[in-house]
């Protein structure tokens, strides 16, 4: 891990998005406090925290795989961290039972562990956490077990449930849509630096890296030669048949050096219309139909080329007709498509 | 049927054995003792004496609340040093030292346990090691006689049956999951709150079984007592072989030996129902 300095603003959700290994975990048990760091400090609230040991920093951290004891019942889980600040009996079961109304479990008290479903078990983690009305709550990758259904609908739940306690979460995650769901600030991480912090929307459509481009979102990616035609207008060649104007602003684009152009699935046109000037167009044949009602795309193949590319369907049904095997055009508006110098952006896993 | 005849024989080939060892070693024997220590040791028939004599007689049943205590005693101690070596051997030494550190400590239990205790003599002794050691040094101004007392003996009995609580307790502890005690730690507990609330109750059904073995061990080991222990360590195993070896009183001995089995069972049920755990959960 090196130079990683960000802020977080309180009562805010901050993500930490990056493929696994990219050293997301271990920047959080710096946060809390079970790895030291080298150098630099961590604050909280302008206090020095780098002395003090996890057990007195005022944040708490719901793990990965939860972590909650099975020797106690759900109600003694809750109240474990009052009964170790030594808080009154009355005190503890006051707040326990608060906090279990506010996670949506208040009968859950008397439960063993392992009666407790997994959505639940979520709960509880979290609630176990938030008792203790921490400064920051980490969360680890807390969705990761759950099955596709209920993590969709945990996001909603976490979201909500930060919204409503106003306790700033730090949440760690390699799954884009969850950071983009849940939170008002997401930083890109990639072997152990942070490649772009900002709003999900910013994540979204202006991208600084060709990594956070690939990572955010789903990109077509296309490698090309830029060079300048007889207009002064920057085309890209790729696959050495088709020329893609280039949107250059921004990029400082050398003439000759290979670059990486993004253009996302949902910015891809079929059949566009003519009479468009600036529109980049190319001709491909389907090699597949993933339908997926909302979420429906053409796997299409560029013309003389290996290289898959993804094109959203629209939902009118317009293009219900196509099948594998079909020749079609697709362009897109080169504004929507973003252009990187170089091979940048190397995943750290492959994904 | 025939894959059930086939069955049937082969449960029998693995069965008979067990049958015929827990028939002819243990219980005939039993049942010839159990009839010796309602006889009479003069000729006579049905008698209670035996078992009357125990209670009626301070110094033997003295003998037993000592040896019970003492046990109990060896139990708690082995358990307090067994559980921070498991802890260490499964959380810090981690696979590859770990499984160096358990052959350590099994090694020592490839020697019988007499050689064991004559180990401890050879140390131990007016004229031994550390006396030899701790005079050349000053220390001592004249040798001390270190054996033959109490603590000598419960010294002797804490290193025998160490191994007995490692082992189960190595095992419950390796299923602890790390995250248990770095989450309890990150919310605010200290260290020994943590052995209290998490690792221990985690560990119990290990530290139970273990100490079952080596209270038993400990209430019915004769060896290391008669060897370590001094002329008032007395250990009710030897009241049993006095019975029977100097005073040839089969019946008797036999009385001790059921009174010994019937008293520790009771330990064990009631320290069973104190920690909350059953039997088959334990074993298990």
């Amino acid at each position: 891990m090196d130079d990683v300095s960000f802020d977080v603003e309180d009562g805010k959700f901050f993500s930490i998005l990056g493929p696994s290994g990219c050293g997301k975990t271990t920047l959080l048990r710096m946060i809390a406090g079970f790895i030291r760091q080298d150098e630099g400090t961590i604050l909280f609230n302008g206090e020095d925290m780098s002395a003090v040991p996890p057990n007195r920093r005022p944040v708490n951290l719901v793990f990965q795989n939860l972590a909650l004891f099975p020797m106690m019942d759900v109600f003694e889980n809750v109240a474990f961290g009052l009964r170790r600040r030594g808080e009154k009996d009355a005190a503890v079961t006051r707040k326990v039972h608060d906090m279990l109304g506010r996670v949506g479990l208040p009968d859950a008290g008397k439960k063993r562990i392992g009666q407790l479903s997994g959505g639940q078990k979520q709960r509880i983690a979290i609630a176990r956490c938030l008792v203790l009305d921490p400064a920051v709550l980490l969360l680890d990758e807390p969705l990761g077990a759950l099955d596709a259904k209920l993590r969709e609908h945990m996001k909603v739940e976490l979201k909500t449930l930060q919204a409503n306690v106003g306790t700033t979460f730090v949440y760690i995650t390699h799954d884009q849509s969850e950071a983009m769901v849940m939170s008002d600030t997401v930083a890109v991480m990639n072997r152990g630096a942070f490649e772009q912090t900002g709003s999900p929307q910013e994540l979204y459509h202006r991208p600084r890296s060709s990594f956070v481009a690939q990572f955010v979102g789903n990109n077509n990616r296309f490698s090309v030669t830029p060079a300048r035609d007889e207009k002064g207008l920057v085309r890209g060649r790729y696959a050495g048949r088709f020329d893609f104007l280039l949107d250059a602003a921004g990029c400082d684009l050398g003439e000759g050096d290979p670059c990486e152009l993004f253009v996302r699935p949902e910015a891809m046109v079929i059949e566009p219309e003519g009479g468009a000037e600036r529109f980049n167009r190319m001709a491909v044949q389907v090699r597949a139909v993933l339908f997926d009602g909302g979420n429906s795309r053409l796997l299409v193949t560029p013309e003389g080329t290996d290289d898959e590319i993804v094109v959203m369907l629209p939902q009118t049904g317009l293009y219900d007709h196509i099948r594998a095997g079909d020749r079609i055009t697709v362009g897109w508006n080169p504004d929507l498509s973003l252009c990187f110098a170089g091979n940048g952006g190397v995943l750290c896993d492959g994904r | 049927m025939g894959g059930r005849g086939r069955l049937h024989l082969g449960f029998l080939f693995f069965f008979l054995p067990v049958a015929l060892w827990l028939l002819l070693l243990i219980v005939l024997p039993h049942l010839e003792l159990l009839r010796l220590s309602f006889t009479s040791s003069r000729p006579g028939g049905f008698t209670l004496g035996n078992y009357m004599a125990f209670f009626s007689e301070p110094i033997y049943w003295l003998t037993f609340v000592r040896t019970a205590l003492y046990s109990i005693l060896v139990t708690f101690l082995v358990m307090a040093i067994a559980l921070p070596v498991a802890f260490y051997i499964t959380k810090v030494a981690r696979v590859r030292a770990g499984g160096l550190l358990m052959a350590l400590i099994l090694v020592p239990f490839w020697v019988s346990e007499l050689i064991r205790v004559y180990g401890w003599i050879i140390l131990l002794r007016e004229s031994g090691v550390i006396n030899r050691l701790f005079t050349a040094l000053g220390l001592f101004s004249q040798p001390v006689e270190l054996l033959y007392n109490d603590v000598a003996m419960i010294l002797g009995l804490v290193y025998t049956s160490m191994l007995f609580m490692v082992v189960p307790i190595v095992g419950v502890m390796d299923a602890l999951d790390d995250a248990l005690i770095e989450a309890a730690y990150d919310l605010g507990a200290s260290k020994t709150a943590i052995w209290r609330t998490i690792i221990i109750p985690h560990c119990m059904p290990g530290m139970v079984s273990g100490g079952i073995i080596v209270f038993m061990l400990a209430l019915g080991s004769y060896l290391t007592p008669n060897l370590m222990g001094g002329k008032n360590s007395l250990w009710f195993t030897e009241q049993i072989y006095n019975q029977i070896i100097l005073y040839f009183n089969w019946n008797q001995g036999a009385a001790f030996g059921f009174l010994l089995l019937l008293l520790s069972s009771l330990i064990i049920w009631i320290a069973l129902r104190i920690t909350g755990q059953n039997l088959g959960e334990v074993v298990k």
